[in-house]
């Protein structure tokens, strides 16, 4: 087994599109549940909003890439405030239950027939490209080092979506260390509490929504920059590796989302290579290679289950600042 | 003849006019689009082209009517004299062409064959461009006559199956329901005890070769065995240890998570059927308008009977009414000597039992076995349990059949692969007119 191709593919993953973009919706929802104590299940349809907004308004309306953009966090603000007019009176539980059917209702329509000539139903959107490139401030060449070397549109797509990563954090920590998130986190902690103090606690908690809501939908754009929009992609699935990537940094924490992404995609892309790797030289018998890259979902399971029982702080996570016991 | 009286009688009466001006609008707009020999659409118009001949025993039908549909591109076509029909469309894409058989001669149909579906308009086959810019479709013609279904009958066909989905849906709620109301927990894992059902049945029915009558029986036996050992492995202990209802529900999501990606790995990505004596799923004509296969009016049977006896547990028996004394206050019927872990266990028992029951059924209805079709029917469940109120058994009763009808009637007005959607605005509507559901008490909601 070729171990140094296989740390250096994994080390890819550090700065990887796909890496950025979770990061940057694990962040907002870090805004939802770490510090609003919000059970938002349904980011990926958050995440949809982006992608779908971004390559429709290029594709169908033919608008540059940064409208594009801007079309994607409008429709996130009119879902954030449709999810939570009816649920965030409700408790906590209901909201979980209603985000997640949103988001599956949401994939199940830009999936169906009904909308075929704008979302192309289950084939999804490509072919979106040329606006975002050509507005790229790097010149042709090849630039970086190690795995680590891309070509100016690779670059270009990692620099946008850190920059957006990196004003993502920073806003975060700047509403989380002002009074408004000081009364989000005391929302989080005992919100009957917040309203005696005359705070009107829903204005807030569908403020939170909305602000990780957007920070989803910038995921969303993020994610679609490389390649295409495949509507297959913002399944339930994705909204829980979010979960478990959040859980695993610390759910309360400004650098616990980055962090928990850098690791979930380096373990989760080390084992891809490495599993299969052991089936072919013959360590592991009776299984396909692919059939052994399924285990990584398991895992994702059984990590998400030892983090919530064992350390539902996370990593970089205070005990005292737990979102779980929050409501009832 | 319009009088010039009658003409300013519509000019006091603008209603009047406008409808006659929409009126002639529409009547000029007809004969804008349906030429007398239309035999030739957008030919100059596009480069891609579909042409065909319509001849029945050798003689070319004229005025047949083809639509061409694909990529957001729609275009219809009638043919000439001769038959002959030709269509410019503007990609080179998958396009469907259709031949409208109501435009047909008397007692003439299109042939079946396996290319061809048949809907409503007419007959449809799927054609693409090889490697030429031209692509001739054409239709074979033969005797016969096309049996259209009236509507009143597919409304009670699809009723029929949406009652006995609703019934199966309901075998799966009622536990998630009353685990909820035992536990406060909305447990998302309760997927995967749908999918274990269909599953182990499969392991011994197909993988091991044992008749169905003793798989299904031995699969609920496991279901069963399940059911006991997440309660003494996973979630009592986790009571014990203080973990809130949230942290338990995220527990259940990566159990969920972990469970699925498990049946993946040991069945894989596609559909397995299992055995059926072919007479059983045919289909039978009952009093001339419900078309029901044996296995259909079983399933609904067991469903019927195993909901009784457990609305009879619940209202009758001890632990029944024990349960139900739980759900009401958990603390105070600990006080007055109900052993609440003991009904708990009896509760995860049940429920998972009749989870594992509904993935029997549900891979006889819909067919076939998947490794994710219990979370294909999680977001139902849970539209249904709240639908009929977080908690109670009847409600998710009740909440399951009217999801049930509403899924399978969806598809009559509007296109199948959107029939859950229905489901889940459901469930948004219930949260924001009546969140406590159909048979909840107000004070549950919190």
């Amino acid at each position: 087994m070729d171990f140094l191709g296989i740390l250096s593919q994994t080390a890819w993953w550090i700065l990887a599109p796909e890496t950025i973009a979770y990061a940057l919706a694990t962040v907002g929802l870090a805004v939802h549940f770490g510090f609003g104590g919000l059970l938002n299940f349904g980011q990926a349809g958050f995440m949809l909003l982006g992608g779908y907004g971004y390559a429709i308004s290029i594709l169908s309306l033919h608008w540059p890439w940064w409208a594009g953009i801007l079309v994607g966090i409008g429709a996130s603000v009119i879902f954030a405030v449709i999810l939570g007019i009816p649920t965030l009176r409700l408790r906590a539980d209901y909201l979980a239950i209603a985000t997640i059917a949103l988001a599956e209702a949401l994939r199940l329509v830009v999936q169906s027939t009904l909308l075929d000539s704008v979302t192309n139903s289950a084939d999804g959107l490509g072919g979106y490209h040329e606006s975002f490139r050509a507005s790229n401030p790097f010149p042709q060449g090849t630039y970086g080092f190690g795995p680590w070397t891309y070509n100016e549109t690779e670059l270009w797509i990692r620099v946008f979506g850190l920059i957006l990563l990196g004003l993502a954090i920073w806003g975060v920590w700047a509403l989380m260390r002002s009074p408004w998130g000081r009364v989000l986190k005391g929302i989080r902690e005992d919100e009957d509490a917040v309203r005696a103090l005359g705070k009107n606690v829903f204005a807030y908690k569908m403020q939170s929504l909305i602000i990780g809501g957007v920070l989803g939908t910038l995921g969303g754009v993020v994610l679609v920059l490389p390649s295409a929009v495949v509507p297959q992609v913002y399944l339930p699935s994705l909204t829980f590796f979010l979960w478990t990537i959040l859980l695993l940094g610390g759910a309360a924490t400004i650098w616990g989302p980055a962090l928990g992404t850098v690791i979930f995609w380096l373990v989760y892309s080390f084992l891809g290579l490495f599993l299969p790797g052991m089936v072919n030289a013959g360590w592991i018998h009776g299984v396909t290679p692919s059939q052994v890259g399924i285990i990584r979902f398991v895992l994702v399971g059984v990590a998400l289950m030892l983090i919530v029982i064992y350390r539902p702080q996370g990593i970089l996570g205070d005990k005292r600042e737990l979102s779980f016991n929050a409501r009832k | 003849m319009v009088t010039a009286q009658g003409f300013w009688a519509l000019m006091k009466r603008p209603a009047l006019l406008l409808f006659a001006m929409l009126i002639a609008s529409l009547a000029l707009a007809s004969l804008a689009v349906s030429p007398a020999h239309a035999d030739e659409t957008n030919t100059d118009k596009y480069d891609y082209i579909f042409s065909g001949n319509v001849k029945y025993n050798d003689k070319p039908l004229a005025g047949v009517q083809i639509l061409v549909d694909g990529g957001g591109y729609s275009a219809e076509v009638l043919t000439d004299d001769k038959g002959h029909w030709e269509v410019g469309v503007p990609k080179k894409e998958k396009y469907d062409v259709t031949l409208v058989e109501s435009t047909l001669p008397k007692g003439v149909i299109v042939a079946p064959d396996e290319r061809i579906t048949i809907s409503d308009k007419g007959a449809t086959v799927e054609a693409e461009f090889g490697l030429t810019k031209e692509k001739s479709v054409n239709f074979f013609l033969g005797e016969g006559v096309r049996k259209v279904t009236p509507f009143y009958e597919r409304v009670i066909g699809s009723a029929i199956n949406g009652l006995n989905f609703g019934l199966m849906l309901a075998l799966a709620s009622i536990g998630l329901s009353l685990i909820y109301g035992t536990t406060g927990i909305s447990i998302f894992s309760h997927a995967e005890m749908v999918t274990l059902g269909a599953v182990t049945t499969l392991f011994f029915s197909v993988f091991l070769g044992w008749p169905i009558w003793l798989g299904i029986p031995l699969a609920l036996i496991f279901s069963a065995v399940v059911g006991y050992g997440q309660d003494v492995l996973l979630w009592k202990p986790l009571r014990k240890r203080g973990l809130s209802v949230v942290q338990m529900m995220i527990v259940s999501i990566g159990f969920s998570l972990a469970l699925r990606y498990l049946f993946q790995f040991f069945i894989g990505g596609g559909t397995t059927l299992l055995p059926t004596d072919p007479s059983t799923t045919k289909k039978l004509n009952i009093f001339g308008i419900i078309d029901l296969s044996l296995v259909d009016m079983v399933s609904m049977a067991i469903s019927i009977v195993v909901l009784i006896a457990v609305a009879y547990w619940l209202l009758y028996t001890k632990n029944g009414k024990a349960t139900r004394a739980i759900n009401d206050n958990a603390s105070l019927s600990a006080a007055s000597g109900i052993d609440v872990d003991r009904v708990i266990r009896l509760i995860w028992i049940l429920g998972t039992v009749l989870a594992g029951l509904s993935g029997i059924l549900w891979a006889y209805f819909r067919p076939g076995i998947k490794w994710d079709m219990g979370w294909q029917l999680l977001l139902l469940i849970f539209a249904a349990v709240v639908l009929g109120g977080l908690g109670t058994a009847f409600g998710a009763l009740i909440g399951s059949i009217i999801i049930g009808l509403l899924v399978e009637l969806t598809p009559l007005w509007l296109s199948a692969d959107i029939k859950y959607v229905g489901a889940l605005l459901v469930l948004i509507l219930v949260l924001l007119f009546r969140p406590q559901g159909l048979l909840g008490k107000k004070e549950r909601v919190g």
